[in-house]
């Protein structure tokens, strides 16, 4: 009886909003761009633009804000700070700030008349901040849906466009797929601790219920097929190369950078949860690790398409990824820095890449082999000459951002004493040297019938997206140690 | 209600999440891979109700019982509300397919090889 009155003298929780503004900020940036669109008569897209933009900056502003502040929760532990959701979120939401940048010039080239595009990947980047910034299951999965459910649309935005479409339908039912596996895992968590929150299974394997562990086991086995579904590791990988190059590119490119950054900062943050258990899980990522690292460098070597490349080349970026996360788990540091930085610098380099291959729409059509990159030089040297330091940062040639985070993710493997996955790491830089110089070489190609291939006039948005990442990738250089101390405390 | 032993909800959830998955694995008709998804969903939600109706672990101290096994429950209530946006946006990508080119089988869309 003492326990029911204590509940209704119970005062309410404070809410601290600064905890989910940039969330918060995200999702009205998102109505404000679609009540704007529905009233709109005539098909003008630059208010548009330009309330995501400024929503965007906005968001990120309030992320980065909160860096240094304290870890905190709120909403009855649903949403959390700490130095990684801050990052995280902050780079989510300049993801956002350059598709959006780029995406108006390529929608327009392109003719599809999608303005939904605006408010969807804002709401898209909204679901992924929640996954980044929460330690709740249900949240999570709350999250991944926001953000998937968006993308399956955006994918399939070019309307009279089989590939789209294909790839939007093979998207969606892979993702649902996932969603279920990572679901299922979610129900048997619940089932062994009591609550869908991830600070619970350490509590519930050191209570050592023993009848339980197997639930725990299981469920998070389960999880970590969806999630590894989500961030495409191989074998779950099969499906990225398709929708990478069927979607649109501006799509592509936030799924390459936004969703990988998402669903691997969920599952880092579930694998840290679940380091008590990390000798069921541990050989499993170990091997997943190594063939995601190699599988998709050796595939890519052979490929005919640029899109279709890249789309390989962010799922072995997936893997070195995950080599930071299980240095950090194993070595018990628990470690952000490297992941975050890796995580930020891989999506500049992608985003600039995926904007320069967006100058190949043109009038309805694309064509993105590599031929059709051919002349870029000549027609546009800032494009080419970007694209040229974002595949060098992909590389790892210093002084870019690629060879610092990868410089990092090996001293922390060798330091965790996970050197075989170290070496798979440095032997895999070098192999996909070869396809990423394959590009270099298609955009300084000069071949005779230049004037043949299409290109897209460069705009002060597609410029300033090349600049933006561009700068970014190098200035890495200079943001690693302060990201270091703020995420060491 | 205790007449039926826990395990055997259990155990129908992990016939019908097994079932769905061999099914979308195998089926070819979109439609019928969505409705294995939805099998695998409901599976879900039956496991859910299972470990909330029978509260298998015990339970943290100084908090009420039927405040924490509620999770369980609201979490169908979220499965349910994602899984019908799952379906107005999975038919819609459905339908576009079926309007472009008046097949939907998933072993015809091959335009995407490497």
């Amino acid at each position: 009886m003492d326990k029911v009155n204590d509940l209704y003298n119970m005062t309410p929780p404070g809410i601290d909003w600064m905890i989910i503004m940039p969330v918060l900020v995200a999702c009205v940036t998102g109505l404000v761009a679609f009540l704007w669109m529905s009233l709109q008569k005539e098909r003008d897209t630059t208010p548009m633009v330009l309330t995501t933009l400024v929503g965007m900056a906005v968001s990120a502003y309030t992320a980065f804000a909160q860096i240094n502040f304290s870890n905190a929760s709120t909403f009855a532990n649903m949403a959390m700070r700490d130095s990684m959701s801050s990052i995280l979120q902050f780079s989510l939401a300049v993801i956002c700030f350059i598709v959006v940048l780029f995406s108006d010039a390529y929608l327009k080239q392109k003719q599809i008349a999608f303005r939904e595009f605006y408010p969807l990947t804002v709401w898209a980047t909204a679901g992924a901040m929640i996954m980044v910034s929460t330690q709740n299951l249900l949240m999570m999965f709350i999250g991944l849906e926001v953000l998937s459910i968006s993308l399956y649309v955006m994918a399939g935005m070019s309307r009279y466009e089989q590939k789209s479409e294909e790839s939007a339908m093979k998207y969606f039912l892979l993702g649902a797929f996932a969603s279920a596996f990572f679901l299922y895992g979610i129900a048997f968590i619940y089932g062994a601790t009591g609550s869908t929150n991830l600070d619970q299974i350490a509590v519930a394997y050191a209570t050592g219920n023993r009848e339980m562990l197997g639930l725990l086991v299981f469920g998070t086995i389960l999880m970590l097929i969806g999630l590894s579904f989500k961030a495409a590791f191989v074998p779950f990988h099969q499906w990225t190369p398709d929708v990478y190059q069927g979607a649109p590119t501006n799509v592509t490119a936030f799924m390459a950078a936004a969703s990988k950054v998402a669903a691997i900062g969920a599952l880092f943050r579930v694998l840290i949860a679940a380091a008590p258990l990390q000798s069921y899980w541990m050989p499993a990522m170990f091997w997943i690790a190594i063939l995601t690292m190699t599988i998709p460098n050796l595939l890519a070597l052979v490929q005919k398409d640029v899109k279709r490349v890249l789309g390989f080349s962010s799922i072995a970026n997936a893997g070195y990824v995950l080599v930071a996360i299980l240095a950090a788990v194993k070595s018990g540091s628990n470690n952000y820095a490297t992941v975050c930085i890796y995580l930020v610098g891989y999506s500049l380099m992608t985003l600039g890449s995926f904007a320069v291959i967006s100058l190949t729409a043109k009038q309805g059509k694309e064509g993105t082999s590599f031929e059709d990159l051919n002349g870029l030089w000549k027609r546009s040297p800032l494009a080419a000459g970007t694209l040229v330091i974002f595949l060098a940062s992909l590389i790892g040639i210093p002084p870019t951002g690629g060879f610092f985070g990868k410089l990092l993710i090996f001293q922390d493997a060798v330091g965790a004493h996970l050197t075989p996955l170290a070496i798979v790491l440095a032997v895999n830089s070098v192999i996909s040297v070869y396809y990423y110089l394959r590009i270099a070489l298609a955009a300084m190609v000069v071949d005779d019938e230049g004037e043949k291939t299409v290109s897209a006039p460069m705009t002060p948005g597609l410029q300033s997206a090349c600049i933006i990442c561009a700068t970014g990738v190098i200035a890495m250089l200079f943001l690693i140690s302060p990201l270091q101390s703020v995420l060491h405390r | 209600m205790a007449s039926v032993p826990f395990s055997w909800y259990l155990a129908l959830g992990l016939f019908m999440f097994t079932t769905g998955a061999v099914g979308v694995i195998v089926r070819r008709n979109p439609v019928v891979v969505f409705m294995c998804i939805e099998l695998m969903l409901n599976a879900v939600n039956l496991t859910f109700l299972t470990f909330s109706r029978y509260s298998p672990t015990p339970l943290v101290a100084s908090r009420l019982a039927s405040d924490q096994w509620m999770g369980g429950q609201m979490a169908v209530i979220f499965v349910m509300a994602v899984a019908a946006a799952e379906v107005a946006v999975g038919l819609g990508i459905i339908m576009a397919i079926y309007r472009l080119r008046n097949d939907v089988d998933v072993d015809e869309l091959s335009e995407l090889r490497g």
